[in-house]
């Protein structure tokens, strides 16, 4: 077992104590030396459920951890424009920090453009990085409502959801990317 | 050839000069700053230094580099300058460092929203998800587990990224490749905490969650964390620098720097990754066809001649030694070969004992110099039999531009005057 690694460190002088203990049994049984150095003290701290709440906040792919709550296009125009084009543009064509917007259909191109848009490949990540690292200057900031409003006007500005559409942990999680295909797990080699 | 400024030709670097001093008068910047500093002093043979005729400052606290050193920095730059200024990254001057370990305070710096100011009486690192039990662990308990101590480098798997530029960038061998730093690091092997808390069957990743201004998130294979993974307390025997982590980072040896979580809070195992931001739209490698590579954490095997490189000098013909270090994410450096001719024939470095898994390796060899021009390449081979590539080849499948897990060949040219360029071969 992969543990091994450290214990190598230690296996050295327990040996010695345990060989002691066994030829001479000069060990007296309260030396409190610890038989299994791969094993801690038990120092932690059970958490609660209402703090597992707040400090979990992180989306997976399949929309496991949205919120309830919910936003419409239009009121993320007017989120976006309070809180995000500063430093992303109108209608986030970038500048002076990333754009939000196109680069769909350009992965295969002498110029890649590599967006929300044109490149991730789920919704999930959107809602979930906007909610916990956005805006840059006041992140963690924004309600979930403004959440998905923000996910909703982004989607809608790369042409993935129609200007009708709301977002909600139930639509979000269905949103179906254009580049949703387009990784190789190397995570395995 | 006679030195430009008449300044520098006190300080011509001679042999039996420390390396630290002749290296640094190879840039010219350094060197004028050297010699007006040494014109206030005595150089006069006839005369006792200064510094043997009246006592010295007394004792302090925390010491610091001499102040005839302090040109020795960290170049940094964020890319939103304006808006956000603290995420960008720093870089480890290798070209002015010797040995292996890399002083804490020049380890290179790669952040997403600056750097928190963190009370560690306030921070708590918290297991769940697929677990029996979710425990916090603050800093005082985890000192007190069983601790280990290694000597690993984290590099960012944006490293090298200027050699990415069509035209070779003529700045240092740090402002290149110095996304890469070695520390020896203490801390609690992260299984023995994973064990505690009981993993859940079905659990196969960790998310690992910062407490910084980003909330840093990057999913972990839960194989890689019950292997040599650590929970890091300290960095070089102290605790570790806020740059670094403070109070604790994750540490996965070999793995891509900024899966090294820093500043951690929050490790949820769970049975997919998450895909998050730096998962998705960075730090995955796109390929021409348009595919993108997804999860590549291991660092690939590299080496780069730290003297001399750009911004040296080789003032005199004769014997100098090449020097710089190499590592793998795959375990041990096991050869070091150099070119002095552009990559016609190679020569075994030695390698500089002991070898440390996951860590820098320093390597020399004496070569005489006669006033030619040369092209120095060092070509680095790990444990696991991989060699590192050219230019061209890891080149070849990636999209233009793409530049994560660089680890190709640098080349330096040495003209006849004995100045040092960046060239791509
Ligand atoms: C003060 C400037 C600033 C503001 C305001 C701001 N951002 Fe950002 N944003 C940034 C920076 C800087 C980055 C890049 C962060 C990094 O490199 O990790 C970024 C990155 C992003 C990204 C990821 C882009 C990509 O392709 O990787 C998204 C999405 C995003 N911001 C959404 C928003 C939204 C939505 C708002 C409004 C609530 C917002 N931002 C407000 C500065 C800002």
């Amino acid at each position: 077992m992969s543990t091994l690694k450290y214990r190598t460190d230690l296996a050295g002088p327990l040996m010695l104590v345990l060989s002691l203990g066994l030829v001479s049994c000069a060990s007296p049984p309260d030396s409190g030396f610890s038989t299994a150095p791969s094993q801690g003290p038990g120092l932690g701290r059970v958490a609660s459920a209402s703090l597992l709440q707040r400090m979990d906040r992180s989306i997976m792919s399949n929309g496991e951890g949205l919120p309830a709550g919910s936003g419409t296009v239009a009121q993320g125009e007017k989120v976006y424009a309070a809180k995000c084009l500063s430093c992303h543009g109108d209608k986030g064509q970038g500048r002076p920090a990333d754009p939000l917007v196109g680069g769909i259909g350009s992965l295969k191109t002498e110029r890649p453009i590599r967006t929300v848009g044109s490149y991730w490949p789920y919704a999930s990540t959107l809602f979930d990085y906007t909610r916990r690292a956005m805006p840059a200057n006041a992140p963690m900031s924004l309600s979930d409502d403004e959440t998905y409003a923000l996910s909703a006007y982004i989607l809608y500005l790369n042409g993935i959801i129609a200007e009708k559409e709301i977002m909600n942990a139930n639509t979000l999680a269905q949103v179906s990317m254009p580049n949703r295909a387009g990784f190789i797990d190397y995570s395995a080699r | 050839m006679p030195p430009k400024n008449s300044l520098v030709k006190n300080l011509l670097p001679s042999l039996d000069m420390p390396k630290r001093r002749r290296f640094l008068t190879g840039s010219a910047s350094v060197a004028a700053t050297l010699s007006v500093t040494s014109l206030t002093l005595p150089v006069n043979a006839e005369e006792n230094p200064l510094w043997m005729k009246t006592p010295g400052k007394p004792m302090s606290g925390y010491g610091t580099p001499s102040t005839f050193e302090a040109s020795v920095k960290r170049p940094f730059a964020s890319g939103y300058p304006t808006v956000s200024p603290g995420t960008g990254s720093s870089r480890t001057p290798h070209q002015a460092l010797e040995g292996t370990i890399t002083p804490s305070g020049l380890h290179f710096e790669r952040h997403h929203n600056g750097v928190p100011d963190i009370d560690p009486l306030q921070h708590e690192l918290l297991i769940h998800g697929l677990v029996e039990r979710p425990l916090l662990f603050k800093l005082d308990a985890l000192s007190r587990y069983p601790l280990v101590n290694r000597v690993h480098f984290i590099e960012c798997s944006g490293n090298s990224g200027p050699n990415s530029a069509p035209e070779p960038p003529q700045i240092t061998a740090g402002a290149i490749h110095g996304l890469a730093s070695t520390s020896e690091w203490t801390g609690v092997p992260l299984a023995l905490l994973l064990h505690e808390a009981g993993i859940k069957p079905g659990a196969t990743w960790i998310l690992a969650e910062g407490a910084d201004a980003a909330s840093m998130s990057r999913s972990i294979p839960l194989n890689k964390a019950l292997d040599d993974a650590m929970i890091a307390l300290y960095q070089n025997g102290e605790r570790l620098r806020p740059e670094q982590g403070y109070p604790m980072r994750l540490l996965l040896p070999g793995w891509e720097g900024n899966t090294n979580v820093k500043w951690l809070r929050r490790l949820k195992l769970t049975q997919a990754p998450t895909f998050t931001k730096d998962e998705t739209s960075k730090y995955t490698d796109l390929q021409k066809d348009g595919l993108a590579r997804q999860f590549t954490f291991g660092l690939g095997v590299k080496s780069v001649i730290t003297f001399p490189s750009y911004g040296h000098k080789l003032e005199r013909q004769g014997l100098y030694e090449i020097t710089g270090i190499a590592w793998t994410g795959a375990g041990r450096i096991t050869r070091v070969e150099i070119s002095t001719n552009n990559g016609l024939s190679w020569k075994d470095a030695t390698l500089q004992g002991p070898v440390h898994s996951k860590s820098f390796t320093r390597f020399r060899l004496p070569w005489h110099w006669h006033g030619t021009t040369h092209v120095l390449q060092s070509r680095a081979t790990d444990d696991s039999g991989a060699v590192q590539p050219t230019r061209t080849v890891f080149t070849a499948p990636y999209a233009k531009g793409m530049n994560f897990h660089n680890n190709y060949i640098q080349a330096w040219a040495i003209d006849a005057n004995g100045s040092l360029s960046n060239v791509y071969t």
